[in-house]
């Protein structure tokens, strides 16, 4: 027997040690008469060895597939190779409570995941890889390809590219390219104002950098330092294991200085998920609710992460509200025009909708206009620099 | 497989609280010790709540990059991890000697090795040591020189001043510096009277914190006299009341502070092979000086 071509041996090996391989859509079974060799398209039976290595020649796609995802990839069952196989659109091997499912005959709770839609077969994989098959994650564009070298890899290994959504049509040589996940830390620590970004999934990540030729294991790095944990929960929400934990079950938890949250009233929930919990705000998608079988009346927004229970900035924030909710209400009165009171309100609105900086110097339409509101200020605010008014119900 | 997780504070706010939670984690990366190594904070992502989930290794290593036993080693982190099986009795620790203890993460049922903090082992006389060796830029720092170790000191938690005083004792000990002494930000002996604690007129103060912030950075500064407003600086070494005082800030950003790391994951198990020594060797002082060996190493 003459020796089989280097790229068909791994593969002969693995069929010759467990008698058969079936991956994607190749199969190749050992049978008494000979071997078994299946494609999508083409099916061969009763195949010698020598002959098996000469029919799989032509089929080096499906070969190097096999070798990218059993032999480079490998990790069967993890978050990494799931999500790597979302990034050529693979059909996905998801373990569900039912049992493992294939893609083409479950319609739950794969294929009604909004991240996942129709998988390509090897072929159509193949004809896209070579061009680069793009996915969005977040703000993040995901680029997967064949290497362009191969004399360097293997024949069907894929690199990773890896850049903001906002440049997915500006030229490489714009932007800052790196090739190492760590950097990814440094990028999403500031908006593209400069300013702190303590919440990972604020819409507010900047663009301009790059990150180019990441293998699979990179890719996954680097995604989750931009956005940590949202491989992992995206995959148990695929597999139907998605673990959340509701509002009142996180309030009641904390002790130390957050041990009030617990006290915060039902409304105070409602609106302080209508303050951070929304798509403005974050790219997660609130799947806490106020607890078990009790929803709060908010949209949980169309983000694409599932957001299993409330964040510690919203802890932080809930304890700051859960304390304004303990206090009573008092009447104040105080002097303003019909414009003035007019404008507290487009004050309020333009603060909450991070519209100050857009508001131009001279337009002094707005009610939001620093010009407008340092009148305010000069007018109606007391030696102490307070707003003047007098409490009616003391 | 084996990975480490290390647990931080982090901040919503302030943007460099969490570099010297990065820089150990990379410096233990680099090592190669761990399959898997992956920062963790309460105020930053990935929190605790979700960073076991992330990891592929069955076999995690959390080490807490935290000064003392407390609030946050004993309640908030087992909490936040999931750890249904701890109680802080499980530590056996007189408050500076909890090692480590072995449990399940019931989310993930992965095997967790929950380690005692940082700022108590052994290994961290060791990095207050070489702070001050940074800081005058002299491997060899000791004669003449005074050592003042820095703690916030609480009435909420004992443990705070007890692993200041431990540190101290072991470097007194050491019989190095001609003097070490524990000051405190909010009890006596207090950080601002530092000069009439010593004879020396060199003092190098290094602050048990683990990150540059508030108390390091504005706090401590102002009132030991080295500055009459943070945003001015301050010379190191400073003139105060005769002495000259050499202040470290905080000594969680030392890069030693990495080997701590290991010998806590080492001490719970890991098999880290020699990155101790890899470890010490890429971050002594680039004097040519050579690294010390820890007083009792693994102990």
């Amino acid at each position: 027997m003459t020796a089989p071509p280097a790229r068909v041996e791994a593969l002969l090996e693995a069929v010759d040690d467990d008698g058969a391989v079936a991956f994607d859509d190749l199969r190749i079974e050992r049978a008494e008469d000979g071997y078994a060799l299946e494609t999508a398209d083409e099916e061969w039976t009763s195949l010698a060895a020598d002959d098996l290595a000469d029919a799989l020649e032509p089929l080096s796609d499906y070969v190097t597939n096999w070798r990218y995802w059993q032999r480079s990839v490998g990790g069967e069952g993890t978050a990494r190779r799931a999500f790597l196989r979302w990034c050529e659109r693979a059909p996905l091997e998801i373990e569900t409570d039912a049992g493992t499912t294939d893609d083409e005959t479950t319609d739950e709770p794969v294929a009604t995941h909004p991240s996942v839609d129709d998988p390509l077969s090897v072929p159509e994989r193949y004809n896209a890889l070579r061009d680069g098959l793009d996915r969005e994650w977040g703000q993040l564009c995901l680029t997967a390809r064949l290497v362009d070298d191969a004399d360097d890899d293997p024949a069907g290994e894929r690199v990773y590219d890896l850049w903001h959504v906002d440049d997915a049509d500006s030229d490489l040589a714009d932007l800052e390219v790196y090739d190492d996940p760590r950097d990814a830390r440094e990028i999403a620590t500031y908006d593209g104002d400069g300013r702190y970004r303590p919440l990972k999934t604020a819409p507010t990540l900047p663009s301009g950098w790059a990150f180019t030729g990441l293998s699979g294991g990179e890719l996954v790095e680097t995604v989750e330092f931009f956005y940590p944990a949202t491989v992992a929960n995206w995959h148990r929400e695929l597999q139907g294991t998605l673990d959340v934990d509701h509002w009142t079950e996180t309030a009641e938890r904390q002790t130390g200085i957050y041990d009030v949250l617990d006290e915060l009233p039902r409304e105070g929930v409602e609106w302080m998920a209508e303050a951070c919990c929304v798509d403005s705000q974050c790219l997660r998608r609130r799947e806490w609710e106020f607890d078990e079988g009790d929803e709060l009346d908010v949209d949980g927004g169309d983000g694409p992460f599932p957001c299993r229970e409330p964040c510690s900035l919203v802890v932080a924030a809930a304890r700051k509200w859960t304390i304004l909710e303990s206090e009573d209400e008092h009447t104040y009165e105080l002097e303003l025009t019909t414009s003035e009171y007019n404008q507290l309100a487009e004050l309020i609105d333009a603060v909450a909708e991070g519209r100050t900086d857009e508001i131009r110097e001279a337009d002094v339409n707005d009610g939001a206009n620093r010009y407008r509101a340092r009148y305010l200020r000069a007018k109606r605010f007391d030696e102490a620099g307070d707003l003047e008014a007098r409490r009616v119900d003391d | 497989m084996q990975a480490l997780v290390i647990a931080a504070h982090g901040s919503h706010l302030n943007p460099d609280a969490s570099d010297p939670t990065y820089a150990h984690a990379d410096t233990v990366r680099e090592t190669g010790a761990f399959d898997e190594v992956r920062e963790a904070f309460w105020k930053e992502e990935p929190h605790f709540r979700e960073v076991i989930r992330t990891l592929e290794s069955d076999e995690v290593f959390v080490v807490p990059l935290f000064i003392s036993e407390g609030y946050f080693t004993e309640q908030v982190i087992p909490r936040e991890l999931r750890l249904e099986e701890w109680d802080p009795e499980k530590w056996d620790s007189d408050g500076t000697s909890a090692s480590q203890v072995t449990l399940e993460a019931e989310d993930v049922g992965k095997t967790i090795h929950y380690c005692g903090p940082v700022g108590t082992h052994d290994a961290m006389t060791d990095v207050i040591v070489q702070r001050a060796e940074s800081v005058t830029e002299d491997p060899d720092v000791g004669e003449g020189f005074g050592l003042a170790v820095v703690g916030h000191g609480t009435e909420r938690n004992e443990n705070s001043a007890k692993a200041v005083e431990y540190h101290t004792e072991r470097i007194r000990e050491m019989d190095r510096f001609d003097e070490a002494k524990a000051l405190f930000m909010d009890e006596e002996p207090e950080v601002d009277d530092v000069t009439d604690y010593f004879e020396t007129e060199d003092i190098v103060v290094v602050p048990l914190f683990i990150a540059d912030g508030y108390h390091t950075q504005e706090d401590i500064p102002e009132d030991m006299g080295l500055t009459e407003d943070y945003r001015l600086g301050w010379d190191v070494p400073s003139e105060v009341d005769g002495h000259r005082i050499w202040y470290a800030g905080a000594v969680g950003t030392e890069g030693l502070m990495a080997d701590v790391i290991l010998e806590r994951a080492a001490d719970a198990g890991a098999d880290i092979g020699d990155a101790v020594e890899s470890v010490r060797e890429a971050t002594c002082l680039e004097t040519g000086a050579e690294p010390e060996p820890s007083a009792e190493p693994g102990d």
